[in-house]
């Protein structure tokens, strides 16, 4: 690789960085916003997230006493893994940092291992929420890999590979292959998979505080100060991400191709627009759907599994 | 239609029948299922258009016409008066839980790919490729006949493994005769009609849909 597309490779992923910890945020409130509206209440300004996390930071550090070096860790190694997955993702360019190792394997087992962290430190502190928080989340992050890797395995029949920038590439290429049928089931698959894995509607209310019903706020709920707001940019870089990489998928047009500027201007473009609608869809769901019993979760998952299975024996006949 | 376009909507439209058949074990709800029915005559409709298409072949329009009206239509709407007629029973109770339905469904469908590779090789046109996807269909119908214990799930079960048995004869002759589709299509049409009746005649004798009851002798 010359020093050049290195420059140009590492630009990409700066933007795309930056655009994450500052977008993920504001399409948050965008979220917020659409849902309160729909509902016929005015809602917070867009902007709110961002201020509660600054807010946050400025607040005193306090931490459970029982608490191990986990607990502390936790938050960092979520943010630190999202970063990294933002680096190398294909959100607007095909060619980002590291685009060799932009595999989608990589892609999710780093988002795993915050998940896996922070359940951990769910448990540390000892008490009880945390631990059955971190319990249910474990449970549906259990249900949903093997969805998961199932869909994985289908998205790779049209580009032949599990890398990510390549398969955008492939569809950028040929638009022929975006309506496959294994990448349709594919497709449905992911979007069921990631409501699951962000901890949305109908898996899980993002914004109820009730014992029985809470599952991820039940895990963090012993963080207060810089630690929580940690927590919260990390929640909302992860779904800011993962439907970035969603859309690269479905439209992947307006995605960078090139590593100039401009490319890269007109890539950011194309990506904000694309994730404020999936975001503001996903809200208009969010409005229409109740929460899923918890002992009727392993049917939404296996419903996604199954997808993912026809996908692939879609793609295996199909050729 | 060019060669490729025609191969993913093909595909698609095969790949819906089956979609199709496993939501009927997912969704719990039976009107939900008498949908999901629907969506499958109306992709198996969609199966016999694009081959009529594509084959330049009227009759088999008129078949896919055929279909429509009686597998999207007729059928679903007789179904679901059959649904109204008892508000207390608007749920399948599957004898095997829907998760463990749905990973059988995803075995079944490897079983019917692998079993027809013989087939598939006898036929090695665009369509020919798609006939596991047909069995695998069938075979998803023929589970959903034996798990699903209510009398509005047994008679769609029939007809699912009715419609894998027609996607199959579409896919591998490529186009049934109409005479032979209309037949077909009369008789399911009839022999819904018929489980229709006895299934309401079993509600006003026992009080519900459920054919375990049938086991016992009742006075």
């Amino acid at each position: 690789m010359s020093a050049s597309s290195l420059a140009g490779a590492a630009a990409a992923g700066g933007v795309q960085v930056v655009a994450l910890a500052f977008g993920a945020p504001m399409l948050l409130g965008v979220m917020r916003k659409v849902r309160c509206r729909i509902e016929g209440r005015v809602g917070p300004p867009v902007l709110q997230p961002l201020r509660d996390i600054r807010k946050l930071f400025r607040k005193e550090r306090i931490r459970p006493d029982q608490a191990t070096w986990i607990f502390p860790l936790a938050p960092v190694l979520l943010v630190a893994t999202v970063i990294v997955a933002g680096a190398i993702a294909p959100l607007v360019t095909t060619r980002p940092a590291l685009a060799n190792g932009s595999d989608l394997f990589v892609i999710v087992y780093l988002l795993l291992t915050g998940s896996a962290v922070l359940a951990l430190a769910g448990l540390d502190a000892g008490t009880a929420f945390g631990g059955m928080g971190s319990s249910r989340a474990v449970t549906i992050g259990a249900l949903a890999e093997p969805a998961l890797l199932v869909t994985i395995l289908a998205l790779s029949f049209g580009a032949h590979t599990s890398n990510l920038p390549a398969i955008v590439h492939a569809t950028v290429v040929d638009p022929g292959t975006l309506a496959t049928p294994q990448r349709l089931f594919a497709l449905g698959a992911l979007v069921v998979v990631i409501v699951a894995e962000s901890g949305r509607l109908p898996v899980d209310n993002p914004a109820t505080h009730l014992e029985l019903t809470m599952v991820h706020e039940a895990m963090v709920l012993e963080y207060a100060g810089p630690d929580l707001a940690l927590v919260t940019a990390g929640e909302a870089m992860r779904l800011a991400l993962l439907l970035g990489i969603l859309v690269n998928l479905v439209v992947p047009w307006g995605i960078g191709a090139t590593d100039g500027a401009g490319g890269i201007a007109l890539g950011l473009l194309a990506l904000s627009g694309k994730v404020l609608v999936a975001g503001s869809a996903l809200a208009l769901f969010e409005v229409f759907t109740a929460k899923v019993r918890l002992f009727r979760l392993p049917e939404l998952l296996a419903g996604a599994f199954v997808l993912a299975v026809l996908g692939v024996v879609s793609g295996l006949v199909v050729r | 239609m060019t060669g490729a376009t025609y191969a993913s909507v093909l595909g698609l439209a095969a790949s819906v029948v089956l979609l199709a058949a496993v939501a009927t074990l997912w969704r719990r709800s039976l009107h939900a299922i008498v949908r999901a029915l629907a969506a499958q005559g109306v992709a198996l409709a969609g199966v016999a258009a694009v081959l009529g298409l594509h084959h330049h072949d009227p009759g088999l329009l008129v078949v896919a016409l055929l279909v429509l009206g009686a597998k999207a239509v007729v059928i679903p709407l007789l179904l679901t008066r059959v649904v109204h007629v008892d508000p207390t029973s608007r749920e399948t109770q599957p004898l095997v839980n829907v998760p463990a339905s749905l990973v059988a469904a995803g075995a079944l469908t490897f079983l019917a790919f692998a079993a027809s590779r013989a087939v598939t090789a006898l036929v090695p046109t665009t369509a020919g490729r798609l006939i596991p996807i047909g069995l695998a269909a069938m075979l998803v119908g023929f589970f959903a006949l034996v798990t699903r214990r209510k009398a509005v799930s047994q008679i769609v079960g029939v007809l699912l493994v009715d419609n894998g048995v027609a996607l199959v004869a579409f896919l591998a002759t490529a186009g049934v005769p109409l005479l032979v589709e209309l037949g077909a299509s009369l008789d399911v049409l009839l022999a819904v009609i018929v489980l229709q009746v006895l299934a309401i005649q079993l509600r006003s004798r026992l009080g519900s849909f459920d054919l375990d009851q049938l086991t016992e002798l009742h006075d």
